[in-house]
């Protein structure tokens, strides 16, 4: 046994992508190496490239979005389908390449003791690498989310998340598609809603090709955005956890 | 104020209304958007009607001249309804995206169904 939060607990590692026809196809292919008892679940952010058929050829079950939704769109959809087929766990990994999947066995490993796993990047050293405005909106969150969730957070940014089963009944009905609404937001909401939340450092590889933006305006809009999402998410009313999640929720006429 | 001022005031409030009317009966307005629109028209029409209300109204304020009471209520009454389609544009949204992923749910289950099925024709 590797740790598994429970003995035969249900896996599911759901991986968003838009667009990732270059780095898909090892992402899979990893994931299905690491995890073979795992399903992987690719969700297809309505790709205009052969994202979909590379997965599926990779062994993945692809989900197509038919409208472009954003990773926090994906996200919920992604999160609904593991609380209908009766997943206990979803790991996160972004389609892009820059997670390593050998660590998931890490994440998962942790679910013993918190709801929310998160792999952070340079975890021990704020903001570490980034400078000025992103450096101080870094600061902002992390200090922000960890007095919320009453544990040390670094990094509250990175979409390399595991989750257990409370966090996938709240997050199939509570997922917002915002910026920065699949991370920040969804912290806030999983800790308000009583969830525990827990940090694991993690290496990260170089994201496959287009690097993060550092121009000083850009980053100044981010830091605005980031308290901006921050001010909205701590207000809003709290969520709770919710039963499972049924496929016709939403849709009965009432 | 000339007698033409007078009528073109108030025939401008009408046909506004005449329109809110018209496009509400082809279904083009629904009926809860239409509610602001209505109350400006009928704003429009009271003023045109009694012009004297308007002075009497900006006196009580302490607005100078009445046309700016106008301007101010126009302006004030654009800006909600732009707010409020904002907001109607965010549920809308919201709508959207639960129906994007209900379809991309089944949309697998289908899949998965047939290719089930299809093993299943494959056996026997």
């Amino acid at each position: 046994m590797r740790g598994m939060a429970a003995p035969g607990s249900k896996t599911l590692i759901v991986v968003p992508a838009f667009n990732e026809s270059e780095a898909i196809g090892d992402v899979v292919g990893a994931v299905r190496a690491e995890m073979p008892d795992a399903d992987c679940l690719v969700i297809d952010d309505a790709s205009t490239d052969d994202t979909a058929a590379i997965a599926a050829a990779r062994g993945a079950t692809v989900m197509r979005l038919p409208v472009n939704l954003g990773v926090g769109g994906a996200m919920r959809a992604g999160y609904r389908w593991a609380c209908e087929r009766g997943y206990d766990i979803v790991v996160q990994v972004d389609g892009d390449g820059q997670h390593p999947a050998h660590e998931i066995h890490a994440l998962i490993a942790d679910l013993e003791h918190a709801d929310i796993v998160i792999g952070a990047r340079f975890a021990g050293a704020d903001g570490a690498g980034a400078r000025g405005p992103r450096r101080l909106a870094m600061w902002i969150l992390a200090h922000t989310i960890s007095r919320i969730a009453r544990t040390r957070l670094t990094d509250t940014t990175s979409g390399f998340k595991a989750t257990g089963p409370r966090a996938i009944r709240l997050f199939a009905r509570n997922y917002p598609a915002e910026y920065l609404g699949d991370t920040v937001e969804a912290l806030v909401i999983a800790s308000r809603a009583g969830l525990r939340i827990r940090q694991r450092a993690v290496a990260m590889r170089e994201r496959q090709g287009g690097t993060p933006s550092q121009s000083a305006l850009r980053a100044t809009v981010h830091l605005m955005r980031s308290c901006l999402a921050l001010c909205i998410a701590l207000t809003k009313p709290r969520a709770s956890i919710g039963p499972a999640w049924s496929s016709t929720e939403g849709l009965v006429v009432s | 104020m000339s007698a033409t001022l007078y009528v073109f005031g108030i025939v401008a409030a009408l046909a506004v209304l005449v329109v809110i009317f018209m496009l509400l009966r082809r279904g083009t307005l629904r009926e809860r958007h239409a509610v602001w629109w209505f109350v400006g028209g009928l704003l429009a029409l009271i003023v045109a009607v009694f012009p004297q209300l308007l002075a009497w109204t900006a006196r009580l304020i302490g607005v100078e001249v009445p046309a700016n009471l106008i301007f101010f209520v126009a302006i004030a009454l654009l800006v909600l309804l732009s707010l409020q389609h904002s907001a109607e544009l965010t549920r809308a949204e919201d709508r959207i995206r639960t129906l994007t992923e209900h379809i991309a749910m089944l949309n697998l289950r289908v899949h998965q169904l047939e290719r089930t099925e299809e093993k299943r024709d494959g056996e026997e």
